[in-house]
């Protein structure tokens, strides 16, 4: 209570400021629950329980062990990272039906910089996430100069990306649907290191000899490693619950989402954040497909296929609102979690793996309904 | 209720005329607004307040005439301008997100920012506490500035609005119709905060058709008709069914009055 504007307090309605404290005391340990019902990622975390309850009781206890957490793990870090991009941009308002042909777009440019074009590793990486970059921009203007939907701009670069992918792949491959041999022409070292292949291999070796986790009888950990690409979804998730809660931008992000004209009239720059998200969903499907394409050595047109429903799923159960303005990183974060635990923890059940879409279908009917219903509790809409 | 000496008004117009191609909006508005006052802006749909409002605001430009802010005359190409030169405009849309925080309406788009380089974040700590403390003032008793904007009522919303202005450093407020929409204790909340604003200093533009809001708090009415100023008149010199009828720009409305029982 010591700001400098303390002469407006003259007014005439001013409570002694004791009681106020102590009423002011009450009021905010009531709102405790309604704090937390008020956390958009809070539907994601309780599906989540939920989810890992249904396995313990019907799964077969592998799933529960350090290799089968890994084998969950990995389809949700690839999920996740595209998620949580989707989730950055649903929250500014828009959507990108794209990001599935982008992994397949940036697959193939990415390819076709080492394989045909004969560039490092480091140079086809830049070159294909500043490309990626530009697609995303180009988006981002269609729909901040045209005003249409960004869901219809996007949904035919989703085609025209697609198509593109296929065409580039025959051009490169001289009559193929499949770019071979990135693999090894890509070289070792620290770059490739970051993008593929297992990190933190000491600690579990380490972890192993300290009798910590299983291992095999000679000694090597039943588990070598983490995939890289869960690190890079830890990672961006912690990056971009920072930027949302803690930054102005994220703070833009909302408002950009929430009412663009309302945060124009305050000053945000509205069409800046939303160009900047589309271009950080266009990065994180390059990622996505330099991290799989690294791994399996190899792109073709297929890849990313419905990776844009995936995300946005993700994303919905993660908390977020088609009508933006509402939604969290963190919860895109777990939303991956529930998809990558439903879709491999079924393997280790006695149904057969086919119910996963309809789990998924249900998931996302339950997720949307909750948050409406949270929403409405939460913010006391009339 | 005193008025401040006539010195330098904050804001002049003397004649101001806005053409749209061939539509007159305004065909010669003056009028002034100075430190520790209320104007209220009187007229019925199309007298042009809308337009006058935007002009002052920085929106349109004028066609002609003479635009003077502190003695000053000032030609705003955007509503950055007029914010910078003190001019700060409540709309009746509030600019306000429903589903964000106090704190975040509050200050969206002016975060307090901390931290050095790309490290840069916003400084909840005194975010919270500036909320917590303006709304304090004003007498509206905000459970936890966390709470989305959309769980407060209309007036406390349009309170929040102004206090966002006055806390950003505004030195006239246009407030537009901000009792429109409200009941009657939501209506008294905001009245008496624009009392308060003119205690403080600020010269307030506060636009409303309803005569009775206008004259509880208004030092000084300017009637507006057909994209002209009728007149401009003290409190002391008007009465306010005599304004109502003014506004109404005739004789009709008091025969209906009358037919009606004398409560338009």
């Amino acid at each position: 209570m010591t700001t400098s504007t303390a002469d407006l307090a003259a007014g005439p309605s001013r409570s002694a400021d004791p009681a106020a404290e102590a009423r002011d005391e009450r009021l905010r340990r009531v709102s405790l629950i309604a704090r937390l019902m008020r956390r958009p990622e809070l539907g994601a975390v309780a599906g989540l329980v939920l989810v890992t309850i249904f396995f313990a009781l019907t799964a077969n206890p592998a799933m529960f062990t350090l290799a089968g957490l890994m084998t969950v793990l990995s389809p949700a870090g690839q999920l996740g990272i595209l998620a949580i991009a989707a989730a950055l941009l649903m929250i500014g308002g828009e959507f990108d039906l794209s990001i599935g042909s982008m992994i397949a777009f940036a697959g193939l440019v990415f390819g076709a910089l080492i394989v045909v074009g004969d560039l490092p590793l480091l140079a086809a990486i830049v070159a294909t996430f500043v490309f990626a970059g530009l697609m995303g921009a180009v988006n981002g203007q269609i729909v901040i100069r045209t005003r249409l939907p960004s869901f219809i701009v996007t949904l035919a670069f989703l085609f025209i990306l697609r198509g593109l992918s296929l065409v580039g792949l025959k051009w490169a491959t001289g009559g193929s649907t499949q770019l071979r041999g990135i693999g090894d022409k890509a070289g070792e070292g620290l770059i490739r290191e970051l993008f593929s292949g297992q990190a933190l291999e000491p600690l579990f070796a380490w972890l192993a000899k300290a009798d910590w986790i299983a291992k095999f009888p000679n000694g090597t950990p039943t588990v070598t490693g983490v995939p890289v690409s869960i690190l890079w979804f830890l990672a961006i998730a912690a990056l971009a619950t920072y930027v949302l809660l803690r930054t102005r931008f994220g703070n833009w992000i909302f408002a950009a989402g929430g009412d663009p004209n309302a945060a124009r009239n305050s000053g945000v720059p509205v069409n800046l954040v939303k160009t900047t998200l589309f271009v950080l969903t266009a990065c994180a499907a390059t990622l996505v497909a330099i991290l799989t394409v690294l791994d399996a050595g190899s792109t073709d047109a297929r890849r990313g296929f419905q990776k844009e429903f995936e995300a946005i799923i993700a994303a919905v159960i993660g908390g977020c609102l088609l009508t933006g303005g509402y939604g969290s990183a963190i919860g895109a974060f777990f939303g991956a979690i529930i998809f990558g635990m439903v879709s491999i923890g079924l393997t280790y059940t006695s149904f057969d793996s086919d119910w996963f879409q309809v789990f998924l279908g249900g998931m996302l009917l339950l997720a949307v309904l909750f948050n409406n219903y949270i929403r409405r509790k939460a913010t006391g809409e009339r | 209720m005193t008025t401040a000496p006539e010195q330098a008004p904050l804001i002049e117009v003397r004649d101001i005329v806005k053409h749209f191609g061939s539509v007159i909006a305004l065909s010669g508005v003056s009028l002034k607004v100075s430190a520790g006052e209320v104007l209220c802006l009187l007229g019925d749909n199309g007298a042009g307040k809308s337009t006058l409002i935007k002009t002052l605001s920085g929106c349109h430009k004028p066609s002609s005439g003479e635009f003077l802010v502190e003695g000053r005359p000032v030609a705003f190409s955007s509503p950055r301008d007029a914010l910078d030169a003190g001019i700060a405009t409540v709309y009746q849309d509030l600019a306000m997100i429903p589903l964000m925080s106090i704190t975040r309406n509050f200050f969206m788009g002016r975060e307090p920012i901390r931290g050095f380089g790309l490290l840069k974040w916003i400084d909840f700590d005194l975010a919270h506490a500036v909320t917590r403390d303006e709304m304090h003032r004003i007498g509206i008793d905000i459970r936890d500035p966390h709470q989305a904007v959309g769980t407060l009522s209309g007036g406390e919303r349009q309170c929040v609005a102004i206090a966002r202005a006055v806390y950003f450093g505004a030195k006239v407020l246009i407030l537009d119709e901000p009792t429109s929409a409200l009941g009657v204790a939501q209506t008294s909340m905001v009245l008496k905060y624009i009392n308060l604003v003119r205690a403080k200093g600020l010269g307030v533009i506060f636009i409303t058709h309803n005569v009775r809001h206008a004259y509880a708090v208004g030092d000084r009415f300017t009637v507006l008709n057909r994209g002209k100023t009728l007149g401009t008149y003290a409190k002391s010199g008007i009465a306010m069914d005599e304004l109502q009828n003014l506004m109404a720009g005739g004789k009709e409305l008091q025969a209906v009055s009358e037919e009606l029982g004398g409560t338009v």
